[in-house]
Parts: structure tokens; sequence; C-alpha cells
């Protein structure tokens, strides 16, 4: 046997600690027995069956690539050490080793699903990794961080604890910052039969807030009827869907969906993030037994193609420094966006440079699919496993860019860590930045 | 010997044949019932136009950006899968026995040829087991069950091949060749060489989620 060339960080994480000291090898038996019984279906069965341990879809991982070709890090070699083993056993695995398999589940898989693209037979790995998170989460191993996130959605259905007050609070103050710059400007709370219900992640309201002021700028300039609830339901993100509890994201994207239905909006369209548009697009919606969203969800990539094709924003200036393009997984291996996005980076910026490789290929930002939620313990456990990203930004980078465009929230944060740990000096920005930036305004 | 080689190209072809055909049959309608029963969304996202799309990709060699990766891999797996479905299908010897048996033939390849094809598929078994033993990335993922596979493929080939040159003993060749070729086809639904029944349909199943949903390419 090939011995992995790599010791794995072993991060002190009090909620995997916690969880594996209430296990017991009966108890994890009974789990898994019953996941794969209830839960799992032809899908796995044939996936694992069909696999022949060919390992060529290791070179589609950005842990694989970055950890200098480490087997322990390939996707194949990651549903070895976790489903392969927990299905030879039956499920009989002693808590200690549950906590090796937790640890690899949920913070060296991004869920990028780049290996289905690489895999000849098509076997969606993330889905593998997901019902080991199914587990993991069943049996109460999850790491403390990402956790706290799901419980805040079971609590408040929003990411962020926000109080429902603090929400409207929130609103109404970046209204009346925004009104400084444009007098007329609203935004126009619990408007019902607006076109538009414009919905966020739980971090914009709690820490980012002007992201919000720029949206009501486009908003108005483009002179959309547009609404934001001013009830739960308001938050589009999602992390029970990264720690494995289903339950509580059918709950979160039931409230989302009916309050834009309470709204009698024609669309939804959302911020510039990456999960909340796989949760609301293609696994939430799911299920809840929609094949597609009950209402369209417009990604702010292709609003913001809209309104350009359209003409409704004007832009004054084109942005003059070079910029880069960060595919992110789940708009673009998950929705497809890319090109919209390159249009509409073209359309606001003089000078754009592509990075390699791009679109359906890019490499992922490592934060994505929970794994930057599972807090600061695992932080190392990101950047290093990223070095293959920071490679492709600093060729990007080599070619002119200066500024890197990532329409994901979550990819701007990991971006954020990789661009410092590996001194890129890139500038980060989200196109709506740029959007807010370079549009005629009214006077 | 002789009783062995009655037994094996008599009753245990029937067998062969049966449990390769039904058991194949039986794992697709298992896997289908298995779907219809806990996952029956999967129907509702199939595409025919999407499940071709990305099956003709990866029927293609070098059609995906994986296999531009390794040129090697592509050109050996591509002439290794034609060649080994290809080669028992048209060599003479087996069209005749066909033809002596039911009095039903096809066209058949030269000979020459198709001693060359089978020389193909022993080399690209020879290739996997290198693979397997050399590179890291494919040898954590082994386990015995993958050599024992790559034998049962390769045993049929070797075999076939001395007893087509009659090299050595020739009638423990051919008999070796039959049975091995029947361990083959035995064990092809009830190891992972059922891929040989499941993988167009990961694949259409994959294409029309990458198609349908993802507005992606899958390749």
């Amino acid at each position: 046997m090939v011995e992995a060339a790599t010791q794995k960080t072993q991060a002190l994480d009090e909620g995997i600690e916690k969880g594996v000291a209430q296990l017991t090898p009966d108890r994890i038996a009974a789990v898994v027995n019953r996941v794969l019984k209830t839960e799992t279906g032809a899908r796995l069965k044939t996936y694992v069956e069909t696999c022949i341990h060919c390992g060529l879809c290791s070179e589609a991982c950005h842990y694989y690539l970055s950890h200098d070709n480490d087997p322990l890090y390939s996707p194949v070699g990651k549903v070895k050490t976790t489903l392969w083993e927990i299905l030879k056993h039956k499920g009989s695995i002693d808590p200690k080793a549950m906590k090796k398999i937790a640890l690899t589940a949920y913070t060296e898989c991004n869920l990028c699903k780049r290996c289905a693209m690489y895999c000849p037979f098509g076997i969606d790995i993330a889905y593998l990794m997901l019902v080991v998170r199914r587990i993991c989460h069943l049996l109460g191993v999850t790491p403390q961080y990402i956790q706290d996130t799901a419980h805040s959605h079971a609590a408040t259905f929003n990411q962020m604890w926000v109080k429902d007050d603090e929400w409207i609070d929130t609103l109404q103050w970046q209204e009346e910052e925004a009104q400084a710059e444009i007098p007329t400007l609203r935004i126009p709370l619990e408007k019902e039969g607006a076109d538009i219900m414009y919905s966020v992640i739980g971090p914009e309201p709690k820490f980012q807030a002007q992201l919000i002021y720029q949206a009501a700028v486009i908003m108005n300039t483009a002179g959309v009827n547009w609404t934001m609830p001013a009830t739960p339901g308001w938050d589009n993100s999602d992390m029970a869907m990264f720690t494995g509890d289903n339950e509580i994201m059918g709950r979160l994207k039931r409230a989302h969906f009916e309050t834009a239905a309470r709204l009698r909006v024609k669309k939804i369209v959302m911020g510039e993030c990456g999960h909340a548009f796989r949760s609301v697009y293609d696994v939430g919606n799911r299920w809840l037994g929609w094949k597609m969203p009950p209402i369209p969800i417009i990604h702010a990539i292709e609003f913001y193609y809209d309104l350009l094709k359209e003409k409704r924003v004007r832009i004054n200036k084109k942005f003059s420094e070079a910029v880069t393009l960060h595919d992110p997984c789940n708009v673009s291996r998950g929705g497809g966006l890319h090109d919209k996005a390159r249009y509409v980076t073209s359309a606001l910026c003089d000078h754009f440079v592509e990075m390699h490789p791009n679109r359906e290929h890019n490499y992922c930002c490592c934060a994505g699919g929970g794994v930057i939620n599972c807090g600061p313990p695992y932080k190392k456990v990101r950047v290093d496993g990223n070095r293959i990203k920071a490679e492709q930004l600093f060729a990007a980078k080599s070619r002119g860019a200066t500024i890197l465009l990532a329409p994901c929230h979550n990819c701007h944060s990991g971006l954020e860590d990789i661009n410092h740990h590996y001194g890129l000096g890139f500038k980060i920005k989200f196109i709506g930045d740029i959007l807010y930036e370079v549009m005629e305004k009214p006077e | 010997m002789r009783d062995l080689y009655h037994f094996v190209s008599g009753p245990l072809v029937w067998v062969a044949f049966a449990v390769f055909f039904f058991g194949c049959l039986y794992r697709l309608i298992r896997m289908l019932a298995l779907v219809n029963q806990k996952e029956k969304f999967i129907f509702s996202y199939m595409s025919l136009k999407y499940s071709l799309r990305s099956i003709l990709h990866w029927s293609v060699p070098f059609a995906t950006e994986n296999m531009r990766r390794h040129p090697v891999m592509t050109l050996v797996t591509f002439a290794f899968h034609f060649c080994l479905i290809v080669t028992p299908l048209f060599l003479l010897a087996h069209v005749i026995l066909w033809d002596e048996a039911w009095h039903f033939s096809w066209g058949h390849l030269p000979e020459g040829l198709t001693d060359m094809m089978t020389l193909v598929v022993i080399f690209g078994c020879l290739f996997f087991l290198v693979r397997r033993l050399k590179l890291p990335e494919v040898q954590f993922v082994t386990s015995t069950s993958d050599y024992i596979i790559l034998g049962i493929v390769a045993a049929p080939f070797i075999t076939g091949f001395l007893a087509y040159h009659q090299w050595f003993n020739y009638p423990f060749f051919m008999t070796l060749h039959i049975l091995s070729g029947e361990i083959m086809l035995i064990t092809i639904p009830f190891t992972r060489l059922v891929h040989m029944v499941f993988a167009p349909f990961t694949r259409a199943y994959m294409g029309s989620e990458f198609g349908g949903v993802r507005h992606a390419r899958d390749w």
C-alpha cells in the first residue's frame, strides 16, 4: 500500500470531539444502516459498484493538486477513507474512525463537483460525500461553527442570528444612507405584487450592509419594481444543506419560497452568492418536491446581464483596472452562468484577463460546501488545500490582472484568505461593486 | 482433460451465456426498480438529448478535458475496450463455431488483425496493471479484487492467443481459454465489470443533470 505523503492536521473542534465522545459502534451502525436503508437507493449503490478504481478523478480536485498529488486527497481517495470504510464494515465503525471520516467529509471536500466532470462514468462524488455528511449529522458529529450556523437557521430562519427587527432596521438604515446619494431611492418592504423579490444571505445585513445599499441603487436606477420581505424567509442562505440537516434545509427553503409567494412576485432575484443559489435552485427545491424552483430564481449575474442587455442601466465610464474573473462552482458548474458573467464583465470593464482553467473547469475557492463555515480550526486546511488556486491566480496576475471578481460570498471570503496567505496582492470585488461604481446614476 | 473439455465446451457455455445475459438483465432491472422505488425523481430529470450529448463526448477519444490530460491512458483504454468487445465477436474461429452449431454466421475480421487486437487487449491489461502498481493515486484505491478482475479479463485473451498459435500444450490452453472466457461472462454482472452495463446510465444521468439543470458541460 502507498503511504500518504502528509499527515493530516487534526484540528481541535468541540463539535466534533463532543459528538464523537457520545458515540458507540452500535449507535453508528444503527444510524448508518438507517440512512442506507431509508434514504439512499440506486444512485449510491450504482455509483459504488460502477467505480472501477481508476483514479482518473484525482486531478479534478484542488486539494489533491495542492498537496503534491497526495492520494489521500483525491476524490476517490476520500470516498475510500469515508464511504467505502462505512460500507465495508456495514456501519460498525469505531468512534475514533468516525471522527476522521467526519473531518474528511466536512473539511476536505467542497462538494464543488469538478470531479463529476473528470470521472469517465460521471459518478457524482459530491453526492457520496453528502451521504457521509448526512450520517455524521444524524450522529451529532459536526464541526462546531457550521453547526452553530445551522442552529441559527433553525431558530431565526437566517444564518447569522439576525433578529427580525434588526433586519428591518438594517434595510431602513441603508435606505436612508442611499437617499443621501439618490434622494428618491426606496427599499420597498412587503410590497405585494412587485415584479421582483430581492433576497440576500444573512451576512449582508450582519456585516456587509453596503451590498444592500449598492443593490438598492442598482434597482432604483434601473427602475425595477422590486421589494424585500420584512419577515423571516428573506435569507436565501443554507448551511443546513451542508451539515446534512435536510429537514432544516427544507424548512428554510419552504419559508423562502412561501415568502415570495405571499408577496406575489414574479421572480426572486438573489445577491451574488453561490451556495444560496445551489440551495434554492438545485438542492432545497428538490427536497421540497419541486423539480425546478417554484418561483424563477435569478442570480445577480443573470440579473445584471438582463439589465445591461435591455439597456436599463448605462455605463458612465468603464472600469479601467485589469480584472480577472473567478467562476464560482455553484453558479457556473451549477447554473451555467459563466458566459453571462463574461458578458457583464466585458460590459463593465475595459480590460479583462482570463484565468486558466476557467468556466466549468475553474478551480474551487476551497471555501464552498460549508468548509469556510466550519470556522477558524480549519483555515489552514483550506489555505494549504488550495495552493493550486494561488498558482492559477498568480498566473492571471502575471498577465496584468489586479482585480479579482468573485460573484459569490463564500468564494470572496475563501479567496481573501488565499490572497493574503500567498501574498497575491489582488483586490477582490463583487461584480455589483464594479457595476455600482461605473453605472450612470440619477442626479 | 477430455471430460473437462466437453464440460466447458458444452453445458458450461450454456450456463455462462445464460448467467451473463440474465445476470446483466437482472442488474439492469433491479437498478431501474430501485430508482422507481426510492429515487423516482431521477426519471423526471433524464433527457435524451443531454444523455446522448454526454455519452457521445465520452465515447470519442480526446473529446473531454480529462482524456486530453492523459493521452496515453486515453489511447490505451479506447483501444483496449474496442478490441475487448470486437475481437471475440468477429474472430474467425468464433464465427465458425456459431456457424457449425447454429448455421448462423456473420462477417469476420482477418485472422492477422484479430491476432493483433488480442495483443492490444493483453497489452491494455498489462498497462492497467502497471498503473495500479505504480501510480500512487491508483494504488491507494486498489484492492485485491481489482487485480482479480484484471486477471479475469486478461485470461481469455492470453490463453486464446496461446491456443491460436498452438504454442505449448494446445489442448490445455484451449480448454483454459474456453473456461476463462466463461468465467469472465459469468462475473461481469456480479463484479465491478458491471460498469459495462451501468456506465451508459450513470453517464446519461450526469449528462442530463449538467445539460438540463446546470446548463454546463460535463466533459
